[in-house]
């Protein structure tokens, strides 16, 4: 009667298996969990076109600041230390996991030494940050006349000729890559240089980066360095959590870095 | 533009921690704190208009016309601040004509446009309706011929046609209720839906908002009553005072219960803001969070009103504490708006730094401005007063006083 009693909960364990089975892989291929990579497409046509992305290279990043230099000259931006489109920030951590940061005119002039004592500093590194061109950017989510829109190409863009400058985008950004332009009075940001990469050139702080810290290129094009680079480093986002899928990957990203 | 600079180079001085470069402008300042300021008063005197209307509390019924007008006179004033602060305000009818339906912001217009028009114009037209007859027909020179037009054509004052304009009213407020409750919810959703942003991104938020909003509305209603008595030279309705200081009590618990349950949530919760927004409402925000807004604007007036409902106090010493208690509110009602927009921004969205909030005076988003736009709902609600008489006189034809208490 035992023996009976087990033998019928395991068929009913093995068969309750056998249903779930199928049910578990139709969950599965629904969710793409575990992947950092963006999973909407502007336009909604998949396979089509470009779809553009940047890679940051953590570990060659010298902080040079060449970068932002290259970005203010390209694209116009006012050179008041207030105004960046991109901007590169130094992270010291102390032994005693104290962490500061700082990005002196977004880089551009270099970085003084820092005022902490030598023998006190666990590691320190350089973060390039700019616009994410977030898959899904809260900045277009919330622009109350679509001035601010996504190209097909994934790129998030600014309608200077219609933004109304409310700067809801400026707030709605998590990564403080918004400014209003203090001549135009409407919102700026990076547009991966979309006037240079529409035309086959790559964004100006790329050009200029003398260690190839940056790279641009295509998310889906196996052609491009971007995917090298995606091949074989391990990857991060900024600020994951907010779900707003960015297209501007880290490597060895440490986690102090907000 | 030098100026916007120089002002900059000076916060860049006050910045404690990392901010990000971008963050050193603070893009939304007082004339925005103004603007959820002034809606909150237009739907809380609205709410108030329909306790009258739709829930029959007769003792508040001296304030019903006089809660309409303010309610109309803010809301007229509403969109100017927002306008102020656009960078290019002559784009900003492009929120009407092509809104991002996405966008909380965009439904603006529309939220505006509906309660303005029919809501509170209808409102006040149907409750106004027989008397602008009256006085059309009573009246010479200009008044005749604005108040011939105010009538739209409908002069009709049989039994019928006013029994009509009851009933109608009376479905515009009920109607009235979940649109201002829509108006203001509203405000806090536009703050409550940024995700980039812990201080605002809350489920809360607008219902935060509206509860501060009833209460701005009856405090400020109060107010403009009292004066407006001392200025008629006319007895206060005592009933009718006691009544609203017992709604602003109630209002005020319900207010603080909802904030102390954000506070708490977020205390409880810690989550990895929390060390930075300590901080901040330790240092930028102690004077306008703690002392003014909590322990002026909510614990003393909580207590007085508290006393004066316990005690019963005698009817100079009840004035007296409904008056302070009134302007107490209104200036915690504003430093909350200010403690919300600004207090968002003081903050570096990398959780490293705080910065600081300097008012210019002069500009579209300065001092001055925004003392203007402080001042114009009361010019405009002296004009409405003057056009359409809220209470009963030599020019007023409904006998308000009829069903007051005082005697």
């Amino acid at each position: 009667m035992k023996d009976e009693l087990r033998s019928v909960t395991r068929r009913d364990f093995l068969k309750c298996l056998a249903k779930l089975a199928p049910a578990a892989a139709l969950a599965s291929s629904g969710l793409k969990l575990g992947t950092i990579f963006a999973s909407e497409e502007p336009g909604g046509s998949e396979g089509e076109g470009h779809w553009y992305g940047m890679g940051i290279d953590l570990e060659r990043c010298i902080g040079c600041g060449r970068c932002s230099e290259a970005c203010k000259e390209e694209n116009d931006v006012p050179r008041e230390p207030y105004f960046f489109r991109t901007w590169v920030e130094r992270y010291v951590v102390t032994v005693d996991r104290e962490v500061s940061v700082d990005s002196p005119n977004g880089g551009i002039d270099g970085f003084p030494p820092p005022d902490i004592e030598e023998q006190h500093i666990l590691r320190s590194f350089y973060v390039p940050k700019l616009c994410n061109q977030c898959a899904r950017p809260p900045c277009v989510q919330v622009c109350p006349v679509g001035a601010t829109f996504e190209t097909r190409d994934g790129v998030v863009l600014v309608d200077e000729k219609y933004c109304i400058g409310c700067r809801y985008c400026i707030q709605a950004c998590p990564y403080g890559a918004r400014y209003l332009d203090p001549q135009t009075r409407v919102a700026d940001k990076c547009t991966f240089c979309y006037h240079r990469i529409t035309r086959g050139l790559r964004p100006a702080c790329v050009e200029v980066c003398p260690n190839s810290a940056r790279i641009f290129g295509e998310i889906r094009n196996a052609n491009t360095p971007l995917w090298r680079f995606v091949r074989t480093n391990e990857l991060q986002v900024l600020k994951p959590h907010l779900r707003t899928e960015p297209k501007v990957y880290y490597n060895s990203l440490d986690s102090e870095v907000r | 533009m030098e100026e916007l600079l120089r002002h900059l180079a000076e916060a860049q001085q006050q910045i404690t921690g990392y901010i990000y470069p971008n963050e050193i402008e603070l893009h939304w300042g007082l004339v925005i704190v103004l603007y959820p300021f002034i809606t909150g008063l237009v739907a809380g005197a609205f709410i108030l208009a329909s306790l009258e209307r739709v829930f029959n509390v007769k003792e508040v019924q001296p304030t019903y016309r006089l809660s309409l007008l303010t309610a109309l006179a803010f809301l007229l004033v509403a969109p100017l601040p927002l306008l102020a602060h656009l960078g290019h305000p002559e784009r900003a009818f492009e929120i009407f004509l092509t809104p991002h339906l996405q966008s909380a912001m965009a439904m603006f217009g529309f939220v505006y446009a509906w309660y303005l028009t029919v809501v509170l114009l209808l409102e006040v037209w149907f409750d106004y309706r027989r008397d602008i007859v009256v006085w059309s027909r009573t009246y010479r020179g200009w008044r005749r011929v604005l108040y011939s037009i105010l009538s739209l054509g409908v002069v009709s004052t049989s039994e019928e046609s006013l029994k009509f304009d009851e009933r109608a009213g009376r479905f515009i407020t009920i109607v009235g209720i979940p649109s201002a409750f829509l108006l203001h919810g509203y405000v806090g959703f536009i703050f409550g839906s940024v995700k980039a942003n812990p201080w605002w991104s809350s489920v809360l938020m607008p219902i935060v908002f509206l509860f501060s909003a009833i209460v701005s509305g009856i405090a400020l209603v109060l107010l403009i009553y009292m004066v407006s008595s001392w200025l008629r030279k006319h007895p206060i309705d005592m009933p009718c005072l006691d009544k609203l200081g017992q709604f602003l009590f109630y209002a005020l618990i319900l207010d603080v219960s909802l904030e102390l349950l954000d506070f708490v949530h977020r205390l409880y919760e810690a989550e990895e803001s929390i060390d930075i927004l300590a901080q901040m409402v330790q240092s930028r925000l102690f004077t306008s969070r703690v002392v003014v807004q909590a322990l002026m604007g909510t614990v003393v007036p909580l207590v007085v009103l508290a006393v004066v409902r316990a005690l019963k106090p005698r009817e100079l010493v009840r004035k007296v504490a409904y008056f302070g208690t009134g302007i107490l509110i209104l200036v915690a009602i504003f430093f909350m708006r200010w403690n919300v927009v600004l207090g968002g921004q003081l903050f570096s969205k990398s959780l490293r730094g705080l910065t600081v909030y300097k008012i210019g005076l002069a500009g579209a988003e300065g001092a001055v401005t925004a003392g203007i736009l402080t001042l114009l709902p009361f010019v405009i609600l002296i004009v409405l007063v003057r056009l359409l008489p809220p209470w009963s006189g030599k020019s007023g034809v409904r006998e308000v006083g009829q069903q007051t208490h005082s005697s």
